[in-house]
């Protein structure tokens, strides 16, 4: 039985019989009349708390009214003028927690469904571009280096272009995205998507340099000092996976979540032998973790084949960190959740192939530093779980790279790179820092805010010092 | 993107390419390596690098064709681009300023102890060189290595030229005589850096491999490459690929590196390439 949603107006959605088998994406998206319907479920409140909970404060409230008006060019120019990527965001945004907590109806009714409307919108507007021809903008002096291409560099780079600036994005790996491209899988957001938002960042002027590794290939004193950048924004994510360090962890069949969904993602493991890279298909799969990540490991491990595939997580389903829409999907899609449940050691057999999990049931005690109640594991409840693959989706740390290769860059005691909040600056003159490589592990949404900050405050640097000259 | 410029034929599966590569030298240093990628939908595979050279531009690597995805790049030819070569990538190894280093390389291994060893000599440390292969023929890269060695030596499984033994057995045989080794870098097939980390351990003489695991990324990104290095839990990619030889669970690395055969059996049927 599906969970009924009786407020929102339903999103339709291939069936989870059919999508276990196959990549597609699976919420096909509001019609016209479904969105239309929904965007009247809106009040226009005088005073739109929702915008207040959108990291980069899309008017919500106009675009809305626009779609109830089927007016759905005015409202891909409203959600434009704040959000260059809506397509993203309006499927991967965590919205239950920002726009759509504050809906005033919520508590009374479900809220306005604002993530669907937004796809709605940006879907309508891709498959209707607009006649108008993107507006030449007067070149500035200045050249800037984007390091990593994921969220907040896509999004730096664009306002950037847009005030005229020459603007260069380095990527390490062979294709731009960053997260967007070998995190989250295709049946999430489909990979045109990104590819479409980045042909609209070329024309617009912005060069794009794969297989440059900012640390390795090139410094960060290099790009300014070499090779003639005026400034730099580094938005390199948090790209180095965690481990818990207990026994059995570098059994073959053991793999971090980025490891597992990179094969697939960007490196089209599912379609072995037709892709060259490799990945196990797993009969029964146990993925730990409950966050996003977790559920698009285990959502892949159903498509890959699995027979049974696990979700073990050491809280319970409250404190889970996924979005309502993943862990609905993945629940209709047949994953098993086993909460309160905490792996101790992997177990292997004598060919070093991974064959199962120790846990320990947990119960919750006092609240931690996180805020959530901590997992107490209980005396006497091990048990052994069947797996021949683990995924491991316990968060990320930041990629060490670039703080390593750039000296007088400040981090902090966790890696993170020291950046105002405000407006990204550094420790070092003219480098700029926002998303992950910040703030550690966070959402798509928050990093593309902290590149829009960033590409203000790198837009009044060099102004300032224009002035200067 | 790459282009081959040079391509030789070193033995009948093991070739050497010079790439032009400019952006990829300007910061190499000896022990690290590139992570390159030859069709749209293949592999990205590591390879040590074998020699950097800033001012020309140029990377030249060694590769022996052993799967699937190695035979596609020895397929290349001169001219041909390769559609994805990223580096310098991995920690440069540490290299001593004094005393006297000797460098192991089994089969293609010659190749990557070819940096070090130029490395060493600018630095006034002696250098001694062992290569080893199974037979005469196979012997590669001697007019590159000889050149930068104070000492040169060959090996041969099967006697046809220089010591009658493996690489580790010349070593023993070295270390045994007196030469006054004070570090040891050995590079080539697990078995042999295994043997040659078991030779030089009850000396004391520090000695460091260079790990090859399966890598996706060669970023940090996956920990695909991990290896455990003294019980903890290392990235061959951003904390090696030189490792201390004595702290190496080479059972595990061992294993890892078994992780797809199957498939790799499977890839290689349907290219028609290996068994």
């Amino acid at each position: 039985m599906p969970i009924v949603y009786p407020h929102k107006t339903e999103m339709p959605a291939l069936e989870p019989d059919v999508r276990r088998h196959n990549w597609e994406e699976v919420a096909t998206g509001y019609t016209e009349a479904r969105a239309v319907a929904e965007a009247q479920r809106c009040l226009q409140c005088q005073d739109p708390r929702c915008e207040i909970g959108c990291p980069v404060n899309v008017p919500i409230r106009e675009f809305i009214r626009c779609v109830a008006l089927r007016d759905f060019d005015g409202a891909a120019r409203a959600i434009r003028r704040r959000n260059l990527l809506p397509a993203i965001c309006g499927r991967v945004c965590p919205v239950e927690h920002q726009c759509e907590l504050h809906c005033v109806i919520l508590g009374k009714q479900e809220p306005v469904s604002i993530g669907r409307l937004e796809r709605f919108v940006a879907d309508w507007q891709r498959a209707h571009p607009s006649n108008g021809a993107v507006e030449a903008v007067a070149r500035r002096p200045g050249k800037i280096a984007i390091v990593g291409s994921g969220p907040s560099g896509l999004t730096a780079a664009s306002d950037l272009a847009q005030l005229g600036y020459s603007v260069t994005v380095f990527e390490a790996l062979h294709a731009i995205g960053g997260v967007l491209r070998y995190g989250i899988p295709e049946y999430r957001l489909p990979k045109s998507i990104v590819d479409e938002d980045v042909e609209h960042l070329e024309q617009m002027g912005v060069e794009f340099q794969t297989d440059v590794i900012i640390g390795k290939t090139i410094t960060i004193d290099q790009l300014l000092d070499e090779e003639g950048y005026s400034a730099v924004f580094i938005g390199t994510g948090a790209g180095c996976p965690v481990f818990m360090e207990i026994p059995g962890e570098n059994l073959k069949g053991v793999y971090s979540a980025n490891e597992f969904l990179t094969r697939v993602n960007l490196m089209h493991a599912f379609a072995f032998p037709a892709f060259d890279t490799p990945v196990l298909r797993p009969k029964k799969a146990a993925v730990i973790g409950a966050g996003d990540t977790a559920m698009d490991g285990v959502r892949a491990a159903i498509r890959l084949g699995a027979e049974e595939a696990h979700i073990v997580y050491r809280r319970s389903e409250q404190e889970k960190g996924a979005r309502d829409e993943d862990y609905r999907r993945a629940a209709e899609e047949g994953a098993i959740f086993d909460w309160l449940t905490l792996p101790t050691r992997y177990l292997g057999d004598e060919d070093g192939w991974v064959r199962g999990l120790e846990c320990i049931r947990t119960e919750l005690g006092e609240p931690d530093e996180s805020g959530r109640r901590r997992p107490v594991p209980v005396p006497g409840s091990e048990f052994t779980m069947e797996a021949d693959l683990v995924v491991i989706a316990l968060g990320t740390n930041p990629n060490p790279l670039v703080p390593q290769a750039t000296e007088n860059l400040d981090t902090d005691p966790h890696g993170c790179i020291v950046a105002d909040t405000a407006t990204g600056a550094t420790s070092r003159e003219g480098v700029y820092a926002g998303g992950d490589i910040v703030t550690g592990a966070a959402t798509v949404i928050l990093a593309m805010g902290a590149g829009r900050k960033a590409a203000a405050a790198i837009h009044e640097y060099l102004t300032e010092k224009e002035k200067a000259r | 993107m790459a282009t081959v410029i040079e391509k030789q034929d070193l033995t009948e599966i093991t070739k050497l390419f010079v790439v032009d590569a400019p952006r990829v030298t300007h910061n190499a240093r000896p022990g690290q390596f590139v992570v390159l990628r030859v069709s749209e939908t293949g592999e990205r595979v590591p390879i040590s690098i074998t020699n950097f050279d800033a001012a020309a531009g140029t990377i030249t690597l060694v590769v022996q064709e052993v799967g699937r995805t190695s035979g596609l790049i020895c397929a290349l030819e001169v001219g041909d681009e390769i559609l994805d070569f990223a580096g310098p990538l991995g920690k440069p190894v540490a290299l001593p300023e004094s005393g006297h280093a000797v460098l192991v390389g089994g089969g293609f291994g010659a190749g990557a102890v070819f940096p070090l060893a130029r490395e060493l000599r600018a630095r006034g440390v002696t250098v001694s060189s062992i290569v080893g292969a199974r037979t005469a023929e196979l012997v590669i890269l001697r007019e590159l290595l000889e050149p930068v060695s104070d000492h040169y030596h060959v090996c041969t499984d099967d006697g046809s030229l220089g010591y009658h033994g493996f690489v580790s057995g010349r070593l023993e045989e070295l270390i045994e005589s007196g030469a006054g080794f004070t570090s040891c870098f050995a590079v080539g097939p697990m078995p042999m850096m295994r043997a040659v980390a078991e030779v030089t351990r009850p000396y004391g003489l520090p000695t460091m491999v260079s790990l090859d695991p399966i890598m996706v990324d060669g970023t940090g990104m996956c920990g695909g490459c991990r290896v455990t290095i003294d019980g903890h839990t290392k990235f061959a990619c951003v904390d090696g690929p030189f490792f201390d030889a004595h702290k190496v669970d080479y059972d595990e690395a061992v294993a890892r590196s078994k992780m797809y055969v199957d498939e790799e059996r499977l890839a290689c049927g349907l290219a028609g390439v290996g068994s």
